[in-house]
């Protein structure tokens, strides 16, 4: 059973974090950060070239992090690969150790870097999480046998901010349905709003963990709440961010106070810093984790 | 109706380098609604290809560019004008170059348009595509709006986490595709279709070339 597994499994407050491969192959930054949190999180979401733009792949960076006795949680999505390419890569998974496996959709092409590139989509975040469960049972999405069979610990993500809320809930009914384990959120920085989406999603027998993007500034609350669908930064926390003089005190001091008032209504943080990852420690020690 | 949009001009003069002798085909039906191949255009191309120095041997708008037994019939009429040229130059879409390059095997061809999408036309400026022909139609289930065609990720299972306020974030002007699903199969009460996992799409139907020997089908 992989830590995360084991973790929710005995009823912890579970902390992910996340590392992005970078635009390259030099992973000094990277592995200094997982170096620092190694002994905080239980495990980092690697992930899959996000926003579309070209990367070192999450498998490669996922299997380093194993290899260093980290644990990574690959994230996968249908964007780059179609179904056999999918399969095969969660197989590849499998043979390192890799169980967590967080199954997206993942963005349009045109948002990243490639906008002219072919995208794929063959499967959806519905269809991959049903193809690994499928390889679970020893079997691929063709019904032909396999000569082992992989163990994963598959994972989904929802985002409780979006407008209307109704067809995403439907979506992570499916998802869970399909296999999902755990939820990941999107950002939330209202613990009201978790609050009333935990209310309707309570049918969904799986641990759920906030999403906190780390606020940095003002600036970069309000290009949250204009440009990432399904997020809002309240007009509170962005005054607060702006009038802080100390940009870094002040994250500190909300991500805890987010991390604490809505640690009753979940079960685990996933904290994505970009770029921040060295304020984390201080950020769980603040809320006591 | 094929919805064709016609290359900048200069694109088509630099494909013609060294075919001094043209003959020009528009189509009589989609390039000829969408304006991009009918009676008007293929005279505005005659008098652009003869302000650079070409010699047209003549033009015509077939009936139907990618019907083989018309163009066949159309291309034996003018076969004294074609025969003169060095190259045709096609208004239509990609079938219609198609089944013009099969009439006349011996002759280059160059096309003026780039086929763009399978569209439902609103009014004489302005169409949306209206099916990606993905061979398996799923319709029925999501409340007549399709998904492989609104949706750029062709999702079957139901929004991405990308939308705002009910928009597109691949394309913000636009609904998403299953937002709007979500709103049609509310209002039919058939909400428990989406709650339903469909399997991936067969993409074999997409393959291509695809060809067809029909055999009619009894109902």
């Amino acid at each position: 059973m992989s830590k995360l597994a084991e973790a929710f499994k005995a009823g912890k407050f579970v902390v992910t974090g996340e590392i992005a491969p970078p635009k390259g192959v030099d992973l000094k930054t990277v592995m200094e950060d997982v170096e620092l949190l190694r002994n905080r999180v239980v495990a980092f979401n690697v992930t899959d070239q996000q926003s579309s733009v070209m990367r070192l792949g999450s498998l490669a960076t996922s299997v380093l992090l194993k290899q260093h006795g980290v644990e990574p949680i690959f994230q996968i999505t249908g964007r780059d690969r179609n179904r056999i390419a999918i399969q095969s890569d969660l197989l590849s998974a499998a043979v390192f150790g890799i169980e967590d496996v967080l199954c997206l959709t993942g963005d349009y092409v045109s948002l990243g870097d490639h906008p002219t590139a072919k995208p794929v989509f063959d499967l959806d975040s519905v269809s991959i999480l049903r193809a690994a469960s499928t390889l679970m049972e020893g079997k691929d999405m063709a019904g032909k046998p396999l000569q082992g069979t992989p163990k994963f610990f598959l994972g989904a993500v929802v985002t409780p901010g979006a407008d209307p809320l109704e067809p995403q809930i439907l979506k992570l009914e499916k998802k869970v349905k399909a296999g999902a384990r755990f939820i990941q959120t999107q950002a939330v920085y209202d613990p009201a709003l978790l609050e009333s989406f935990m209310g309707m999603v309570k049918h969904i027998k799986v641990p759920v963990m906030l999403g906190l993007v780390l606020l940095k500034s003002g600036n970069q609350a309000r290009f949250m709440n204009k440009n990432v669908a399904g997020v809002t930064v309240p007009d509170k926390l962005i005054e607060e961010m702006d009038k802080a003089e100390s940009k870094v005190q002040k994250c500190i001091e909300i991500s805890a106070r987010l991390i604490k008032e809505t640690r009753p209504m979940c079960q685990g943080v996933h904290i994505m810093a970009i770029g921040w990852e060295k304020r984390i420690p201080a950020i769980l020690d603040a809320a006591g984790l | 109706m094929i919805i064709t949009e016609q290359k900048p001009f200069s694109e088509v003069e630099a494909a013609l380098k060294g075919k001094n002798k043209v003959f020009i085909t528009g189509c009589g039906s989609c390039a000829t609604a969408w304006k991009t191949g009918g009676a008007p255009e293929v005279e505005a191309m005659k008098e652009a290809l003869t302000k650079i120095g070409k010699t047209v041997t003549g033009t015509v708008v077939s009936e139907e560019g990618c019907d083989s037994r018309k163009i066949g019939r159309e291309f034996r009429t003018h076969k004294a004008e074609i025969d003169d040229a060095d190259a045709l130059v096609i208004m239509a879409c990609g079938a219609g170059c198609r089944a013009q390059a099969l009439a006349r095997e011996d002759k280059p061809i160059r096309p003026t348009n780039n086929t763009l999408f399978l569209a439902r036309m609103e009014r004489l400026t302005k169409s949306e595509q209206g099916c990606v022909m993905c061979g398996e139609c799923i319709l029925d289930k999501t409340g007549g709006l399709c998904p492989m065609t609104a949706c750029p990720k062709e999702l079957v299972n139901g929004p991405c986490g990308g939308y705002n306020k009910g928009m597109c974030e691949v394309d913000p002007d636009r609904e998403c595709a299953w937002i709007a699903i979500y709103n049609r199969l509310k209002r039919f009460n058939e909400l428990d279709t989406m709650r339903e996992i469909q399997p991936p799409k067969n993409q074999a139907k997409r393959k291509h070339p695809q060809a067809v020997d029909k055999t009619p089908v009894k109902v």
